[in-house]
């Protein structure tokens, strides 16, 4: 079955608690060369049949309304997925 | 850990290497072109206050010294409204309230003299519009912000407390409101390892659009670590350590907070600020770890209006001069202007003033704590706070005229035209009023109703979110009366707090309804057993540029000093926070008053349940009841509102609190209840309800005594009484201290542990009605879950 990839990041100027938390741990683990880490979330729509752009629209209100805060966070992509057909 | 924002890439923020995108307007371009108009009304200025800034200037005043200006001259950080009225907290106080007052009105927060060598700091403030525009990061940074304010006097915050009120419970608009305000309170309080001792929720369908969300935070400290925000000794070095500053919150205090919501203004830049307690809590260790190596002269904590407000408070107390380059400031969005960094309201920042030969120590606790801090520039004798960007001077003002010279309003206020006829309509008069119950039938079902309303029905869905015991010195929580916080482990010297305010009263009569306000937040602190000491005061109205919301504002604020004079308990600080309207519809008049009182030993407290061990123990109605329903939770179920609210005794109140403590202190009581919303019959109530202790009383005598039918006996809401249980043992030592003292005190029966129900008798048919505590307690404590479902993780 289809899936729709919903990606959300938080706004560039808003604090990213996580991501700080993230950089400051990689060198600990000798990783470094990465200036900076934001952490954004990741949603797997699945969709029985075939992704109209009808269900795409739904999807991206669903984005918009449900999956993230507009206040603080930007939807940055809603794409099907290409090679993930599992359920 | 780095001076220099070029030396190191940013800590764990993106590097955006994109030149900034502005020109710099200094002290000599404003001079040069005095024709070039600003934007003083996006930025939420009058067009007087702008003639003035220029009139101070002596020219037009560059692009940041306006910024600088329009958030420190806005409603939130100025109080040019309300200035004129807050003058009787100092005015109305008297040597012996000075006694035990250690800082007063003006600093972040006063400071109260505890006794050995001990001293306590605490403050109410408001979040109430971030809260609104997002619940869960509006909610934490109130918390965030309260508890930086503590940590600037130089104390450990060891509490906080949430006094909370939502639209209607069924409103949709509350279920997107509440639930991210209280995971938003835990999630940062419960990460800060701080335990929330109590707070109010209630849900009135005039917070619509409007909720409020107050936020208190208790600090202790030893008498030598008090700090004070001032930078003084010519030389000294200033600092600005914790977090970056982003774009976040640019513009929160001036036209967030300071304007009603009108849906036509797009803005910018987010208003927002996102909290990240784990930042706050190095913070207040590596402050900590300062205060007690003597490395600050002064500090501030920055909140609203950001780097503003820090530079041109710590100039203005101190000798005033102070010089800074601005380009030193470490960010996190290089793209930001002067005006803007000036103006962010980005987290967990302080700064401080520090002597050239403590820089060495203190850069030595950054780094231990791995705390981000830039030198920003040094303390001078100029009397002028000179703010350079890359060499070149974009600020250079008097820091007084920013800090303190505001503009200062005479608002027009008068007594609405509506008042007379709102007090005329008394609840008995009304439709709500007919038919009152009257058989034990009725009276029995009252009583399940009204604890089954939204407003009486069980918080815990709510408090068991927050974490009530971290810390290991919380004696006293929600639901009892007050917190109860231990300060010293070996006495067990401690502090007991609570919060209380009800709109409905305001409503009715500002003067008496922040005197009741006060009052009952006395009252709930010397049922716990504490000797009231000092208050903090949150003052949520609409906007004072309409004359009934100033008339209900300047009433409250004679009413409160008036009563704060009366019961001898100083107003230490607090926050007020207008504007608190939604489409020309203001909320109710809703002073918050939080007292705080003493302990000597908090293993003395008093719990407000009956306790199961105590069967057979007396139980004692304390004062006396009259024909007071106007404004009440009963009212409230019959959707009525009018009259007049519940009489001020403060004489009465005072002679109440002695009875209760010395009762507390000497071992005499081991339950203790205070009568307020809802009355007798919710007191008794909620003594069952705490550990599912039953009792059987009668109201008889009250009914007698006061010429009250049972169903005002039950329901009015009489002020200056207690429910108390005791040992028979100590029956006769408790009388004879209420009679030695002229106190009304009544035996209303006994605790039964056995019957699991409450068993009320009286002069009424049936002659006496039993409810069981099981039946109650389902539908009790079903109310707030049936609406949120399971508490989300705090996290």
């Amino acid at each position: 079955m289809p899936t729709i990839v919903v990606e959300v990041m938080p706004k560039p100027e808003i604090l990213d608690p996580q991501g700080k938390a993230i950089a400051n741990a990689l060198p600990h683990l000798g990783l470094t060369g990465f200036t900076g880490v934001r952490q954004g979330k990741r949603f797997e729509l699945t969709v029985e049949g075939e992704v109209t752009e009808e269900v795409l629209d739904s999807a991206r209100k669903a984005a918009a309304e449900m999956l993230s805060n507009p206040v603080i966070e930007d939807v940055v992509s809603v794409a099907v997925a290409e090679d993930q057909q599992t359920a | 850990m780095t001076q220099n924002p070029a030396a190191q890439p940013g800590n764990g923020e993106p590097e955006l290497t994109d030149e900034p995108q502005f020109s710099i307007d200094t002290v000599d371009d404003a001079a040069a072109t005095p024709q070039t108009e600003l934007p003083w009304a996006e930025l939420g200025l009058k067009e007087n206050e702008y003639t003035s800034i220029g009139e101070i200037l002596g020219r037009r005043p560059t692009a940041a010294e306006l910024a600088m200006y329009s958030v420190m001259w806005a409603e939130h950080c100025s109080y040019k409204s309300s200035k004129v009225h807050l003058r009787q907290f100092g005015d109305k106080v008297t040597d012996r309230m000075k006694q035990d007052l250690m800082v007063g009105i003006g600093e972040n927060a006063g400071v109260t003299d505890l006794g050995d060598g001990w001293a306590v700091t605490f403050k109410i403030e408001s979040h109430n519009s971030p809260s609104f525009v997002e619940p869960y990061q509006g909610a934490a940074t109130g918390i965030g912000g309260i508890v930086r304010d503590i940590i600037s006097m130089g104390a450990r915050p060891v509490a906080v407390m949430d006094p909370l009120r939502f639209g209607d419970i069924d409103h949709a608009d509350t279920h997107r409101v509440l639930p991210g305000v209280v995971s938003g309170i835990g999630g940062y309080g419960n990460s800060l390892g701080l335990p929330n001792i109590g707070g109010e929720v209630v849900f009135d369908s005039a917070y619509q659009g409007n909720p409020l969300v107050n936020a208190l935070a208790v600090g202790v400290m030893r008498h030598e670590d008090l700090r004070l925000a001032n930078a003084s000794g010519v030389g000294n070095r200033v600092v600005l350590f914790g977090a970056r500053t982003g774009g976040d919150g640019i513009g929160g205090a001036s036209i967030l907070s300071s304007e009603s919501f009108d849906e036509s203004k797009p803005s910018k830049r987010p208003a927002v600020q996102v909290g990240d307690p784990f930042a706050e809590k190095v913070l207040i260790e590596s402050c900590l770890e300062l205060f007690h190596n003597e490395l600050v002269e002064g500090i501030q904590d920055l909140g609203a209006a950001g780097i503003s407000c820090a530079t041109s408070e710590l100039a203005s107390n101190g000798e005033g001069g102070m010089h800074v380059e601005l380009t030193n400031v470490l960010l996190r969005d290089p793209t930001l202007t002067p005006g803007e960094i000036l103006m962010s309201e980005s987290q967990e920042r302080m700064m401080a003033v520090v002597t050239p030969e403590n820089a060495a120590a203190f850069e030595a606790v950054m780094s231990r704590w791995n705390v981000e801090y830039s030198w920003l520039g040094e303390v001078t004798d100029t009397e002028r706070l000179v703010i350079d960007w890359d060499g070149e001077t974009i600020v250079d003002v008097d820091p007084r005229t920013v800090a303190h010279d505001g503009p200062v309003y005479e608002r027009p206020y008068q007594r609405p035209s509506a008042q007379d006829a709102l007090q005329a309509d008394s609840f008995r008069a009304s439709a709500g009023g007919e038919n009152l119950p009257a058989t034990a039938e009725d009276l029995g079902a009252a009583v399940v109703e009204l604890m089954s309303s939204p407003n009486m029905a069980d918080k815990s869905w709510i408090t068991n979110q927050f974490d009530r015991f971290v810390g290991g010195n919380t004696a006293l929580s929600q639901p009892d009366d007050a917190g109860v916080i231990r300060v010293d482990e070996e006495s067990g010297l401690g502090v007991g707090l609570s919060t209380d305010g009800n709109s409905r009263y305001t409503y009715l009569d500002p003067y008496a309804g922040a005197q009741l306000a006060l009052a009952e937040s006395y009252r709930n602190v010397a049922t716990s057993g504490a000797v009231p000491m000092a208050v903090s005061d949150c003052l949520n109205f609409g906007s004072p540029e309409d004359p009934d919301v100033m008339w209900q504002f300047s009433e409250a604020v004679r009413g409160l000093s008036d009563a704060c004079q009366q019961l001898e308990v100083p107003v230490t600080g607090g926050n007020v926070s207008l504007y608190n309207q939604t489409a020309g519809q203001p909320i109710p008049p809703t002073p918050i008053v939080a007292v705080m009182g003493r302990f000597d030993d908090v293993s003395r407290r008093t719990p407000s349940g009956f306790q199961r061990w105590a069967d057979g123990q007396a139980i004692y109605l304390l004062g006396t009841t009259a024909d007071e329903l106007d404004g009440s939770e009963y009212a409230r179920l019959r959707h009525h509102l009018g009259g007049t609210p519940p009489q001020v005794d403060l004489a009465a109140e005072k002679t109440l609190g002695e009875i209760l403590i010395n009762a507390s202190r000497d071992g005499m009581i081991d339950s203790a209840h205070d009568l307020s919303q809802g009355g007798l019959a919710a007191a008794l109530a909620e003594m069952s309800l705490r550990f599912g202790v039953g009792s059987r009383t009668s109201i008889d005598q009250v009914c007698e005594r006061d010429g009250v039918d049972p169903f005002t006996a039950l329901f009015s809401e009489s002020q200056t009484r207690a429910v108390v249980a005791l040992p028979r043992s100590e029956e006769l030592r408790f009388t004879d201290m209420t009679t030695a003292r002229g106190f009304p005190a009544l035996r209303l029966g006994v605790v039964d542990a056995e019957s699991g129900g409450i068993e009320v008798s009286g002069p009424f048919e049936g002659s006496s009605f039993g409810i069981g505590i099981d039946e109650l307690k389902e539908s009790w404590s079903s109310v707030i879950p049936s609406r949120f479902g399971a508490p989300q993780d705090p996290a």
